[in-house]
């Protein structure tokens, strides 16, 4: 058996805490563009269209993302693909963020006071340019700070990718310690190295919020 | 491609078993993690000095540390390193010990968030009509600040309960330990998986209805009042 040194263990958990963030972008990334496709169609959409996408956010918030990353490994496979740790985290995450910026974004829109849609809307513009004039600029301005805080809780959703085999921070520590047994050192590196990458942006999120509500945005 | 839910039902103790487990730890953390979250929150109220000032400190880098790491990590890093250190502990008290550290956390989070939003004038009424600290904050502070915050509560020992599905992954017998144990077994990973989760997404609606029936006994007083 090898022995480690510190560097060791740190070098390694840095190679690995590049999946991480990798992860964390592709899921954020997907996300975002599958929410915002949600937020449109349930703001505008017929009333099954609005019930079914309720359903979808409701499902993904009132289950475990452990449960969601099982399904999208164990459904593939039922489905007849043979998918990778890669893709079923993929996948996983990326639905996962989609519902629950939904959520956000859909809170967003609705802040925006109702007088702004009547309003614009008797100033003769239609749907899509008072949406894209009026109403979403101002939820944009609303939505940022909320959406910063969430990216916080993708980051450390992607530690669950772990279970599934998939190769980032969290497994990175598990495979070190079986190997070098170090645990109380190893998942302390773990955890620092996903308290750099969360911490600055909580503190964004807290700050833009702050800018926000000061600016007495309401 | 079939899907056969059939083979489940031999396993219907196993999943029983599971459940149990999950419910005790979620009702256990959810009692004691409520309780460390108003301890937190006492002890960072007001403008602390002296030694409070560092308590103070070293509470708000226990729940800085702990909002900005992911579940699974504190969970190996107490089950794996307090071991290395000396203090024995079993997987349970392990899951136990980082799911109310957790919701403690978070909790004292939104506590202070419900506590900030009360107006300063009232804790001042309150301690110059001969209130202590104490009382004032149970009385004034805090009963109001709960029953503000209390639906973010509620999400927050829902997000608590799910994620205490990461628990199996040290080998507690919860509800998640239950599926794997079973899709070992019969090989059927997608069927029991997708059974599992609609279990949890039942937990999930019958604790957030729990939770308002509670909400509206304990907060009667504020219904159909101001605010």
């Amino acid at each position: 058996m090898t022995d480690f040194t510190l560097w060791d263990i740190v070098r390694n958990l840095l190679l690995a805490g590049r999946w991480t963030v990798v992860l964390s972008l592709i899921a954020f990334a997907g996300g975002a563009i599958v929410g915002l496709a949600l937020t449109l169609l349930r703001m505008g959409g017929l009333k099954p269209i609005r019930w079914l996408i309720r359903l979808y956010v409701d499902l993904f918030q009132g289950t475990p993302l452990l449960m969601q990353l099982f399904l999208a490994y164990f459904g593939a496979a039922v489905l007849g693909f043979d998918v990778s740790a890669w893709t079923a985290a993929s996948v996983a995450l990326t639905l996962f963020t989609s519902a629950f910026l939904c959520d956000i974004w859909r809170g967003c829109v609705e802040a925006v006071p109702s007088g702004q849609w009547q309003a614009s809307r008797v100033l003769g513009l239609n749907y899509l340019q008072s949406m894209r004039h009026v109403i979403l600029p101002q939820a944009l301005r609303l939505a940022v700070p909320p959406t910063v805080g969430f990216s916080v809780q993708v980051i450390k959703g992607t530690a669950l990718a772990s279970v599934i085999g998939f190769v980032e921070l969290t497994k990175a520590g598990t495979m070190l310690n079986n190997a070098a047994f170090a645990p109380f050192t190893i998942f302390a590196l773990v955890a620092f190295g996903y308290f750099i990458l969360c911490y600055p942006l909580s503190r964004y999120a807290r700050h833009l919020e702050k800018k926000l509500y000061g600016a007495g945005i309401r | 491609m079939t899907l056969d839910f059939s083979t489940l039902l031999p396993y219907a103790d196993v999943i029983l078993e599971g459940l149990v487990t999950t419910l005790w730890l979620t009702v256990v953390t959810t009692a004691a993690g409520i309780t460390l979250a108003i301890l937190v929150a006492y002890a960072r109220d007001g403008s602390p000095t002296g030694s409070r000032r560092i308590v103070s400190r070293l509470l708000g880098g226990y729940v800085e540390v702990t909002r900005n790491t992911p579940f699974i990590v504190q969970l190996f890093f107490l089950y794996f390193g307090l071991p290395a250190l000396g203090v024995p502990i079993s997987a349970t008290v392990a899951a136990l010990l980082a799911m109310i550290l957790n919701l403690g956390a978070y909790t004292a989070e939104i506590l202070r968030a419900g506590i900030d939003s009360t107006l300063t004038g009232q804790h001042e009424a309150a301690r110059a009509l001969g209130l202590s600290r104490l009382q004032s904050f149970r009385h004034v502070v805090l009963v109001p600040a709960f029953s503000r915050v209390y639906p973010s509560l509620i999400s927050q020992c829902i997000i608590v309960m799910l994620g205490s599905a990461v628990v199996s992954q040290i080998s507690v017998f919860d509800l998640t330990y239950a599926a794997n144990f079973i899709q070992s077994r019969n090989f059927r990973g997608f069927e029991v998986y997708l059974v599992v989760t609609l279990i949890y997404l039942l937990l999930a609606v019958g604790l957030r209805l729990a939770f308002e029936f509670v909400g509206r006994r304990l907060f009667a007083f504020r219904q159909g009042g101001s605010a």
